[in-house]
């Protein structure tokens, strides 16, 4: 989509825009051929008036003057005609969300788009906001306007789409009509490759590792991202958490590593209450994480190997000990990790930054698992990876379970999750929704995942 | 689903993670940056990823020689910088002689006189300088033949010595700081306040051995600088208020404390009327570096120990890993579990502790050894430059104070054998600063090839 909005120059294939190719390489040009984008992050101006982000880029003047009515009287007319309810004279960041994105959609307008992108709009608002925006939307669709709706949300997608195209890994798997089930488009979205294969023994469960109660975490909006979850992970296996991704799995992790506070809930490592550690001392208990942003969390690019294979162990022995680092001891150990997890580098002294994606997972995954874990946190761990770095990573994560560790593996990829769990949670919106074996039909799982469980899907009810 | 097209088939597009940009490159933090020593190799090591030989075969050293002179690493980018400033300077010099001026008038009839004359004033003004700051060849050479004393050539790099030392300390309390991520435009006020500190040690005392009291006044200072440091820093740790406001605010203030401390009976001198402190006990003093006769004292030697002492600190100690880890990536250090509020406390009051040395050292090498309204002149926002153009490590800051000093020292000379004011030292040091600041523009000049280390092109101008 952001090909389309010019954001993004395609590297092969032709843009089409009423039967005319189209080369955009600006936002600029595709404004020019009326596409017009609403983004899932909005790009306003906080401090800006309504009428002033509308007139941003192509004020309109007299003499050097802004002419502001003009602009006031654009919004006025525009939030009239589709029924958006737009105070021209409000201050963005005072009004809500919803609002906010009704003047992302004004802003599209008024460059007079005849297509318009709505990028996830759904994401951040609340149900009477969506029904809202549908309506928008219906309205926009009589004035004969296109609209193409970005969203991961089955029902939404039902009640206003009039034709269904499901995209995964950047390529179009099917369209469907909105007459589908949506059980059907469950499966279309969760996919039906060949699954990954993991050599694994059964699991030989012990005691548990992490207790999770009633866990209740904050994103950064201040929505309930976990919302009163309940979770137990066994030493000895893997627990895989499926989900649409933006469903609590990031703040789940970071809360469980105490990077984020709890809001209400208890989590328990090794039977000992981690609610309000502090990061150390999770660390400390025994307890490795795979964040799943490794360029912004996991790694310091300017660092070498080594010093990144250190990261949370450099004062400790034999690295380290009060006052001193040892930086023999950490590039004699670097060089063996290297060897060991197969890190493809000229040296461990290289900056991990020169490394490719695969070898600075594998940096991440060496320092988290050469030392004796009770838990083990892998979220994303091979996203962006190539497949003979997630092929020996998966083997990683199983020899690691193989030791008596509890693993909670958090991937947005099912066949990942379905590979290696010995156990499957199907989190959404913030809740577990049921725990299943790996071998449940993966459009059950699908369904689960979009947020139906099994009475609500016979029942067919789009309710929302 | 508003994810680019995978690069290569077969391999997983990437999927942006949804608060930070992915593995991008765009989110490279504001400070990275490597250790002198590992530079070099860094840059050799690039150069070998670059070539993607399996084998790393070593290119001739002359060739790699060239190569490296004429990549835009940080080294080579401030030794452009240096030559252009030198550039700038001539061209004022050019431009600021009347007689040269008018030379110019007559160019076309007679081109030899406008050159000539040109040369002659840029050669007489940048050799007043050097002899005023380093050597004179020709007293040099008196001496030789026993007509001149010692101390007639020793002169010039006294007093650069002098002029030096306080900037090397005042340089490293921006530096430090700045490798943890955080900008100490407070030096001047941190200085101000260890001086003060310095100065009511360094006369409250007498009868004290130089071995005792020299310490303890020197202690003074460091305590007086790191409370001044510690204010932004604790503030920053606890209200996330930032270090920038907050330190340059402090500046103002400590500079009022200054005149109020002065006018206090405890600490006016009783024989003066003017604004001026009692001065430090003899005790309290460095002792010479050359004899009496000179400007010079130990003040330099313990500013050069105090350099390598951070450059170990920084290397070798655990605190100093904690501050680079967290200057380079705030978030992968909350990651590994460390404070990374409390480290930004910590590395400010650290810093403040070295401007407090910083205005110790200017205070006992003044010929009154008194604090006055002025005692700190502006070493502190000097120190900004220094850092600047010393790239924030403490072998750069050291060579980068010893330019900065010896240009203060060959400015007097350059007056008077020239008639170039002394300002025009300022604006060699303001444009030296443009350059280092303005790395694409330096690049630009000398057509540069790009540093292909990411961490490698780093912008102070940046850190904020």
């Amino acid at each position: 989509m952001n090909v389309l909005y010019g954001l993004l120059t395609p590297d092969s294939g032709e843009i089409l825009i009423d039967g005319v190719p189209q080369t955009f390489h600006s936002p600029r040009d595709a404004l020019r051929a009326k596409v017009g984008m609403v983004h899932q992050h909005f790009m306003l101006v906080p401090v800006f008036t309504v009428a002033e982000n509308i007139m941003l880029g192509r004020e309109k003047t007299s003499g050097v003057l802004l002419s502001r009515a003009a602009a006031r009287a654009e919004v006025r007319e525009l939030s009239e005609r589709y029924g958006l309810d737009v105070d021209p004279d409000a201050v963005v960041e005072d009004i809500p969300v919803g609002v906010q994105q009704r003047v992302e959609i004004i802003k599209a307008l008024t460059s007079d788009c005849d297509l318009l992108i709505l990028d996830e709009p759904t994401a951040v608002l609340t149900p009477a906001e969506i029904d809202e925006l549908l309506d928008v939307m219906r309205t926009l669709r009589a004035d004969g306007k296109s609209i193409v709706f970005i969203t991961h949300k089955l029902k939404e997608v039902k009640a206003i789409a009039d034709k269904i195209t499901v995209v995964r890994r950047g390529r179009i798997v099917g369209t469907a009509e909105p007459t589908t089930g949506e059980d059907e488009l469950a499966a279309m979205m969760v996919g039906r490759e060949v699954s990954l294969t993991v050599d694994k023994t059964p699991a030989r469960p012990g005691e548990p590792v992490l207790e999770i109660a009633g866990l209740s975490v904050l994103d950064e909006r201040g929505q309930r991202a976990v919302d009163g979850l309940d979770l137990e992970v066994r030493a000895g296996e893997i627990l895989g958490i499926a989900g649409v991704q933006g469903n609590g799995q990031t703040e789940l992790a970071e809360a469980i590593m105490s990077l984020r506070p709890v809001l209400t809930g208890t989590i328990m490592v090794n039977k000992c209450p981690a609610t309000r550690s502090k990061t150390r001392q999770v660390i400390d208990s025994g307890v490795g994480y795979v964040p799943e942003d490794r360029s912004a969390d996991g790694l310091v690019k300017s660092f070498s190997i080594a010093e990144n294979l250190v990261l949370n162990q450099y004062d400790k022995p034999p690295y380290g000990s009060g006052f001193m680092i040892n930086p023999k001891m950490i590039n004699k150990v670097a060089e063996e990790r290297v060897a060991e997890y197969d890190v493809r580098t000229p040296s461990a002294r290289t900056p991990v930054g020169t490394l490719s994606g695969g070898n600075q997972q594998k940096v991440i995954v060496a320092r988290e698992m050469s030392r004796k874990l009770d838990l083990l946190i892998a979220a994303q761990p091979t996203r962006g990876v190539d497949v003979g770095s997630i092929e020996f990573i998966h083997k990683r994560i199983v020899a690691e379970r193989d030791t008596g560790t509890g693993v909670l593996l958090i991937s947005s990829e099912l066949d990942e999750v379905l590979a290696l769990s010995d156990r499957v949670a199907v989190m959404y919106r913030g809740r577990i929704l049921d725990i299943v074996s790996p071998d449940t039909p993966r459009e059950k799982i699908g369904r689960l995942m979009a947020g139906l469980t099994d009475d609500q899907a016979a029942s067919k009810e789009p309710g929302a | 689903m508003t994810n680019p097209p995978a690069k290569g088939d077969g391999v997983p597009a990437e999927e942006p993670a949804p608060t930070a940009g992915g593995d991008n490159g765009l989110t490279v933090p504001p400070a990275e940056q490597f250790e002198a020593a590992m530079e070099d190799e860094a840059a050799e090591q690039a150069v070998a990823v670059e070539e993607t030989a399996a084998v790393t075969r070593r290119k001739p050293w002359i060739l790699r020689a060239a190569i490296y002179l004429t990549t835009a690493n940080q080294v080579m980018v401030t030794v452009y910088s240096l030559i252009l400033a030198a550039v700038v300077g001539a061209i004022l010099i050019i431009v600021s002689d009347p007689y040269v001026r008018s030379t110019w008038g007559y160019f076309f009839s007679q081109p030899g006189d406008a050159l000539s004359a040109s040369w002659d004033a840029v050669a007489t003004a940048y050799g007043a300088l050097f002899r005023g700051a380093v050597v004179d060849p020709d007293k040099l050479n008196r001496w030789f033949y026993g007509m001149a004393d010692l101390d007639a050539v020793l002169r010039p790099i006294a007093t650069t010595f002098n002029y030096s030392a306080p900037l090397i300390f005042t340089g490293m309390a921006v530096a430090l700081a700045f490798r943890s991520g955080l900008f100490n435009i407070g030096a001047q006020g941190q200085a101000v306040v260890g001086a003060i500190g310095a100065a009511i040690v360094g006369f409250s005392f007498t009868g004290l051995p130089t071995i005792v009291h020299l310490p303890l006044t020197l202690l003074g200072g460091l305590v007086g600088g790191a409370i001044w440091g510690a204010i932004p820093g604790v503030l920053k740790a606890l209200t996330g208020a930032h270090e920038v406001i907050i330190s340059i605010m402090l500046n103002y203030i400590g500079g009022y404390l200054l005149l109020w401390v002065i006018s206090t009976k405890f600490v006016h001198s009783p024989d003066r009327t003017d604004a001026i402190s009692k001065p430090a006990s003899e005790s309290a003093l460095f002792p010479s570096l050359f004899g009496a006769g000179l400007p010079a004292n130990w003040g330099i030697v313990l500013a050069v120990v105090v350099a390598a002492g951070m450059s170990w600190f920084l290397a070798r100690s655990s605190l100093g890993f904690r501050f680079r880890t967290v200057g380079a990536n705030p978030a992968a250090a909350k990651t590994a579990g460390m404070g990374v509020a409390g480290t930004y406390a910590t590395a400010m009051a650290f810093g403040g502790g070295l401007a407090g040395l910083g205005g110790a050292t200017i205070l006992l090498g003044s010929t009154s050894h008194a604090l006055t309204p002025s005692v700190a002149g502006t070493i502190g926002f000097d120190g900004i430059t220094v850092a600047l153009l010393g790239r924030a490590k403490p072998l750069g800051v050291v060579f980068s104070a010893l330019l900065f000093g010896a240009m203060q020292a060959g400015a007097s000379t350059m007056q008077t054998v020239a008639q170039i004011p002394v300002d025009m030292v300022t604006v060699l040091q303001a444009v030296i600063v443009i350059f280092i600041a303005a790395p694409a523009l330096v690049k630009g000049i000398f057509h540069l090839r790009e540093a292909k280390v990411s961490g490698q092109e780093l912008s102070m101008a940046k850190g904020w």
